[in-house]
């Protein structure tokens, strides 16, 4: 599978990251390069394998639904770029 | 006691139990070398307020008896691990002015030890590379070269700070992280030891996650009964992360008796690898020499799936890797774009991690979202994870046989030069962890070991990997190994 220009564009827009158009056919090579590498994982046979969710056989914790933390805004918001009476401050999102 | 920056974390905890020296002293042996050090651009933070405080609060815990064994103990600290109020940047643009607001349970576990950070250490961005040159502060430079060649060596990567600073003595021994060989290569690049322990053996909470399914902390160290000392204060069960293991930590060092008569060796036939360098060839062959002679039995084993390691890798940890990156919106911390006027969220987002976000980093991002993306979920993340299943069947298969631990080359070649890779493209990088890899996608513990230098002067180091939790068992084999090998080299000082 090849991936071209407009495909690198449409990933690049999913992953939110912006890239200059000029920029795209070189990304998209690179792709190519790394997804072929990765096609040979098409030679193994993995009928009837199982994908691995966890590499310990484990089942996950359970703690009681209790409230164990909280009361921290000021420590929340102290790395905020942007932050106004006691939230995080973005552009506007609606009209 | 002169050049106390020189010691390990064993003889520095004995002089410290003596009453030969004190913590502060340890403490600021370590900080001149740290000074006189920055050619090599290992440490990026430097907290000498914190460590000086940290070593007369040690000294008075030392007088009191009683006290742990990494107590005094001076450290470097990847820039992995949120300290609190000190910057952690895991190398990238993207967290400038970070300063988290709590402490990662690893750094905290040491820190609760008694011992003292130096500062934080230089890294690949995010953890993602093999040579510490995708980091936003520059590479490190290895204290290691060719001889008399003065070319700028890579120390390896991610933990490359790490290594560095420990092969070069401005600290005792240092935190690595190790997502697909981010510990034992950059340790067999430069003369140490690291080991990676089993996956849930460290907390993974506070460390800046990058693939959750395959990070673990470890210990970068000068010696493997230093590994012992350190991975012990370092690994706890933490109800923070899900994935910690709820077992005890039993006490490694003790466990380290070198004693490995009777046990089986494997050396896995698939990792010998075409244009693999005849002095790797012959380093590998030497260690099981070496181990045979010690006793152990030498096993040919297989790992038929191994070649499929490295190429399911590339897919399942971009794939956790753009997942775990979409918290860098530039909207809670770090950095973020400046706008124009007519810029919405979404304009913010992808200007932000534009310029925030590395080429590496980028691409990785963006292959990750590609594999998890409607339509090629299937041939491609869910194909990954059940090769995945297949190379941990693998090692189970020759566990269940018997076999004790696994010998194989650390790395496909010594350190080579920053800036040589640049030309090539990814993949090529990407083989650095082809040896080391399948552990982390199969959870195993793994070490390496110094085990010899090659024609141009420079370490090269041998891998052993261990069956689940045994640790302890890994580290007694890995000792063996360093008993045999007799490693001592050292940099010679330039810098």
């Amino acid at each position: 599978m090849s991936i071209d220009p407009s495909t690198a564009a449409r990933v690049a827009k999913l992953a939110r990251i912006k890239v200059e158009p000029d920029a795209l056919p070189a990304l998209a090579e690179e792709f190519n390069t790394i997804l072929g590498f990765i096609e040979q994982l098409n030679e193994v046979d993995v009928e009837g394998v199982e994908p691995m969710t966890s590499v310990t056989p484990q089942r996950l914790k359970r703690r009681s639904d209790v409230v164990n933390d909280g009361n921290q805004a000021e420590a929340v918001l102290k790395n905020a770029p942007d932050q106004r009476e006691g939230f995080f401050a973005v552009p506007k999102v609606v009209e | 006691m002169s050049d106390l920056n020189k010691l390990g974390l064993a003889e520095a905890r004995d002089a410290l139990r003596a009453g030969e020296t004190t913590s502060r002293e340890l403490t600021e042996s370590c900080l001149n070398a740290i000074q006189g050090a920055g050619a090599l651009n290992a440490f990026v933070h430097h907290t000498p307020e914190i460590a000086m405080e940290r070593a007369d609060a040690a000294d008075v815990r030392i007088k009191a008896g009683g006290a742990p064994d990494m107590c005094g103990l001076p450290i470097g600290i990847k820039d992995l691990f949120c300290t609190k109020d000190v910057p952690s940047q895991a190398g990238s643009r993207i967290l400038e002015g970070f300063l988290p607001q709590y402490e990662s349970t690893v750094s905290a576990n040491l820190q609760n030890a008694g011992a003292v950070m130096l500062g934080k250490l230089n890294m690949d961005e995010f953890a993602m590379g093999s040579s510490n040159e995708t980091s936003v502060y520059g590479s490190v430079v290895n204290p290691w070269r060719r001889g008399n060649d003065d070319t700028a060596l890579t120390p390896g990567g991610s933990s490359g700070g790490s290594a560095a600073a420990v092969a070069a003595d401005l600290c005792l021994a240092a935190t690595g992280t190790d997502t697909g060989g981010s510990i034992r290569q950059p340790a067999a690049f430069t003369g140490t030891v690291g080991i990676k322990p089993t996956y849930g053996r460290c907390s993974r909470w506070g460390v800046v996650a990058f693939a959750s399914s395959l990070d673990q902390a470890g210990p970068m160290t000068k010696s493997v009964r230093d590994a012992a000392i350190m991975l012990e204060a370092m690994c706890s069960h933490d109800p923070k992360d899900s994935t910690s293991m709820d077992l005890p930590v039993p006490n490694f060092e003790a466990l380290m008796t070198g004693d490995i008569r009777g046990k089986k060796i494997g050396i896995p036939k698939e990792y010998r690898m075409d244009g693999m360098p005849e002095e790797i060839e012959k380093l590998w062959s030497n260690g099981a020499e070496m181990m045979r002679d010690a006793g152990a039995e030498i096993v040919d084993i297989s790992l038929p799936h191994t070649k499929y390691a490295l190429p399911a890798y590339y897919v399942i940890a971009p794939a956790e890797a753009s997942s775990n990156l979409a918290r860098y919106d530039g909207v809670r911390y770090g950095h973020r774009a400046s706008l124009d006027a007519s810029d919405g969220i979404t304009e913010m987002y992808e200007k932000t991690r534009a310029e925030g976000f590395g080429p590496e980093v980028q691409r990785r991002v963006m292959i990750g979202t590609y594999v998890l993306s409607a339509g090629f979920y299937d041939a491609y993340y869910n194909r990954a994870r059940r090769v995945r299943t297949l190379i941990k069947k693998d090692f189970e298969d020759v566990f269940a046989a018997g076999i004790d631990a696994i010998l194989t080359p650390a790395t496909p070649s010594s350190a080579f030069g920053l800036g040589e890779m640049t030309d090539v493209d990814p993949v090529q990088m990407y083989l650095n962890d082809v040896f080391t890899v399948t552990v982390n996608m199969a959870g195993l513990p793994g070490i390496a070991v110094p085990a010899g230098l090659d024609s141009k002067g420079l370490p090269m180091g041998l891998q052993l990997i261990g069956r689940p939790w045994e640790e302890g068992d890994l580290l007694s084999s890995a000792y063996a190994l360093e008993q045999a090998a007799g490693f001592v080299a050292k940099p010679n000082k330039w810098w």
